[in-house]
């Protein structure tokens, strides 16, 4: 049996970067995801890597754009406000198609927000954040073990699709402790990377760039992008599913709520309540068959996140047109409960299929 | 002695060369080129006065202009 | 007959974008010169920020990235540190460096990182139709200054050379300016200095180009070259502000 070491959740992300073979972090600080510059900054020169204390978030994302333009494997993290400032960045690096990982332990908003655990970045993520017509890859880790694991996956789907890759997780995730296993699951791939910038040597001058003033050129690009995204919603959706097949009842939800969720569902099931879940790891990719198949025959659904509602609306997008679905949200640091979501699961339930 | 060559086609005609040029040997020319512009033309006729100074081409923002000697 | 001045081996065929009489293209021929002189071209890679200079790799036979505005040294950093054997130059113009990117070329000056900046001060936004920049003289009329920059509204054009001559990280900071044949000669000096000074691991090295943008200072070539002259230089004087001889700084 592979050992196990009790591990904060930031730290297993920082060390799953530097097993990813991530060398280039540049970063500022704002909690609460210090952990992860600070156990960078003493262990990736240790590593050979290279850590700058950057004067902004906005200076650490294009120091990652640079680093990442060199074909070098590169991150960042910071928290709300931060994000806020490098979707410029985030946004040029989708549109001149560079791989990047970039993290937010996410802290209540809006505004500077407090640092309780929350899911208020879900939209921007997910979504857009930045200008344009660009989608991020968007995984969210629900346990330590994952802080780990899936930042191994985020470089390799960055450069798989050449496509920066956020991982989003609440405060709970980053900050506590749980047994994790800090080697890779399996061996840690490296693509190619005939586009990197090192010097024309020996071969014809390489450009990154997303400005594109021909005739319908920009359009093209985002055609070519949209065929990428496909590409990623067919290929790469990770979604955990428990307690399906007798379901009456499906509780969707990520990250923290997930886990809640999942002693909600013990302390159902004890009742006679046959509830499942679906856990969403990838947000970008949505699971969108599996919502819409469970929903198809299940027809009520239960959305629980920690904020007014943001996931729920890919729920609805996804789900099949006779579910019915409930949402139980606690924003700004507000959490949820075992107890209260089974609350909501009675309400659900009651209330029946639409 | 010495010449110079304008690439007519590559001059925008912004006189710079005219301007510089310690022999007053470069004029503009009287017909448009391919792109629209005036642009600069040695004369000829006062070829043997070139000395290969390759002031005109330092000034040009075109990289226009080669210099022979 | 010897050609004794053609087009340089790192200048590409194509046509510039450029206005005529711009300066920006002689600042282009004399980089390309400088990369031919120190044969550094295989090993060199460029960052236009955004503007008149983003056109850079049209003009370039080199690898390039496109940087967001301002953000060219940041991105300098992250690639210098990604590959310290290359070259790395970033080419802003004043809205990018002295006014969006203050943060950005201030912080990689102050950390001593070993790229080389070029600089074209030519006190206007020239791509977005001559708008006022920091760098716009006090008196002179732009579109968003329509009655002449004022300092009591709008300060005082910012001296960056001098200001980043001040960081302890610099090696190398210089204004030239690019107007007559005399200071043409001298500003391929401090090009090629500069990359001197980085391909000597010798830290950050920043050169000033006072250059023309007669469209949007709507006169003629030629008067925009006297403008630098009689304007420009009064106020942006010219000369090196800072130069490391030795690797002191160690």
């Amino acid at each position: 049996m592979t050992e196990k070491k009790l591990t904060k959740g930031n730290i297993a992300l920082a060390e799953g970067a530097i097993q990813a073979g991530c060398r280039f972090y540049f970063g500022y600080p704002i909690t609460p995801q210090n952990d992860i510059p600070e156990y960078l900054a003493r262990n990736l020169p240790k590593n050979g890597g290279t850590f700058i204390p950057a004067e902004s978030e906005i200076a650490s994302i294009n120091m990652v754009m640079g680093a990442s333009a060199s074909g070098k494997r590169a991150m960042t993290s910071s928290s709300g406000p931060g994000i806020s400032l490098m979707q410029e960045g985030i946004s040029y690096l989708a549109g001149s198609e560079m791989p990047a990982v970039i993290v937010n332990i996410m802290r209540c908003g809006p505004g500077l927000g407090g640092i309780a655990p929350t899911q208020g970045d879900y939209n921007q993520a997910v979504h857009g954040g930045g200008h344009g017509d660009y989608r991020n890859i968007v995984l969210a880790p629900g346990s330590v073990q994952e802080m780990f694991d899936l930042t191994i996956r985020a470089f390799e789907l960055a450069d798989k699709y050449r496509n920066p890759t956020m991982i989003i997780a609440d405060a709970m995730i980053g900050q506590f402790q749980e047994p994790c296993r800090l080697t890779p699951e399996k061996p840690v791939e490296f693509p190619e990377k005939p586009w990197a910038l090192t010097g024309r040597k020996g071969r014809s001058p390489r450009l990154l760039k997303s400005l594109y003033l021909g005739d319908y050129e920009q359009e093209e690009h985002n055609l070519f992008l949209k065929k990428k995204y496909d590409e990623i919603q067919e290929n790469e959706v990770m979604v955990e599913m428990q307690n399906l097949d007798d379901a009456e009842l499906i509780i969707v939800a990520f990250g923290t709520p997930a886990r809640v969720a999942k002693t909600a569902i013990s302390l159902a099931r004890a009742e006679g309540l046959k509830v499942g879940l679906i856990r969403p790891i990838t947000l970008f990719p949505f699971p969108v068959k599996q919502v819409f198949e469970h929903s198809a025959r299940v027809k009520n659904i239960l959305v629980v996140e920690m904020n007014t509602g943001q996931m729920v609306r890919d729920v609805r997008i996804a789900a099949h047109k006779d579910a019915a679905i409930h949402f139980y949200g606690r924003p700004g640091g507000g959490f949820p409960f075992p107890d209260d979501v089974l609350g909501e699961i009675k309400k659900a339930l009651a209330g029946g299929a639409r | 002695m010495a010449h110079i060559v304008i690439d007519r086609d590559r001059c925008k005609g912004c006189y710079f060369c005219i301007e510089f040029c310690p022999r007053n040997i470069i004029r503009i020319s009287q017909e448009h080129n391919r792109i629209g512009y005036f642009p600069a033309e040695f004369i000829e006729e006062e070829r043997e006065r070139c000395t290969g100074c390759k002031t005109c081409a330092v000034m040009c923002p075109d990289t226009a202009i080669e210099v022979y000697k | 007959m010897n050609a004794i001045f053609k087009r340089p081996d790192n200048l590409t065929d194509a046509a510039t974008h450029f206005c005529p009489g711009c300066t920006h293209g002689i600042a282009h021929r004399l980089i390309a010169e400088a990369m031919d002189e120190l044969g550094i071209a295989d090993r060199t890679i460029g960052i236009p920020g955004v503007g008149c200079c983003v056109f850079l790799y049209r003009y370039f036979p080199i690898d390039a990235l496109e940087a967001p505005h301002g953000r060219a040294p940041a991105c300098a950093t992250g690639m210098k540190r990604a590959q310290p054997d290359r070259i790395i130059f970033a080419y802003q113009g004043d809205g990018d460096m002295a006014a969006i990117g203050t943060s950005e070329i201030i912080h990689a000056a102050n950390r001593g990182e070993n790229i080389t900046v070029f600089f074209i001060n030519n006190s206007v936004y020239g791509m977005t139709g001559g708008q006022m920049a920091p760098t716009t003289l006090l008196g002179q009329q732009t579109t968003t200054s329509p009655f002449g920059r004022d300092f009591k509204s709008e300060g005082y054009p910012i001296k960056m050379a001098e200001m980043l001559a001040t960081l302890e990280g610099v090696a190398y900071s210089t204004r030239v300016s690019l107007h007559s044949p005399k200071h043409v000669n001298q500003a391929k000096k401090a090009i090629r200095k500069a990359f001197e000074m980085q391909i000597n691991e010798m830290g950050f090295s920043v050169v000033e180009m006072l250059s023309t943008c007669n469209t949007n200072w709507r006169v003629s070539p030629l008067e925009a070259l006297t403008m630098i002259e009689r304007e420009m230089i009064p106020y942006f004087p010219l000369g090196v502000f800072k130069e490391r001889t030795g690797k002191d700084f160690l």
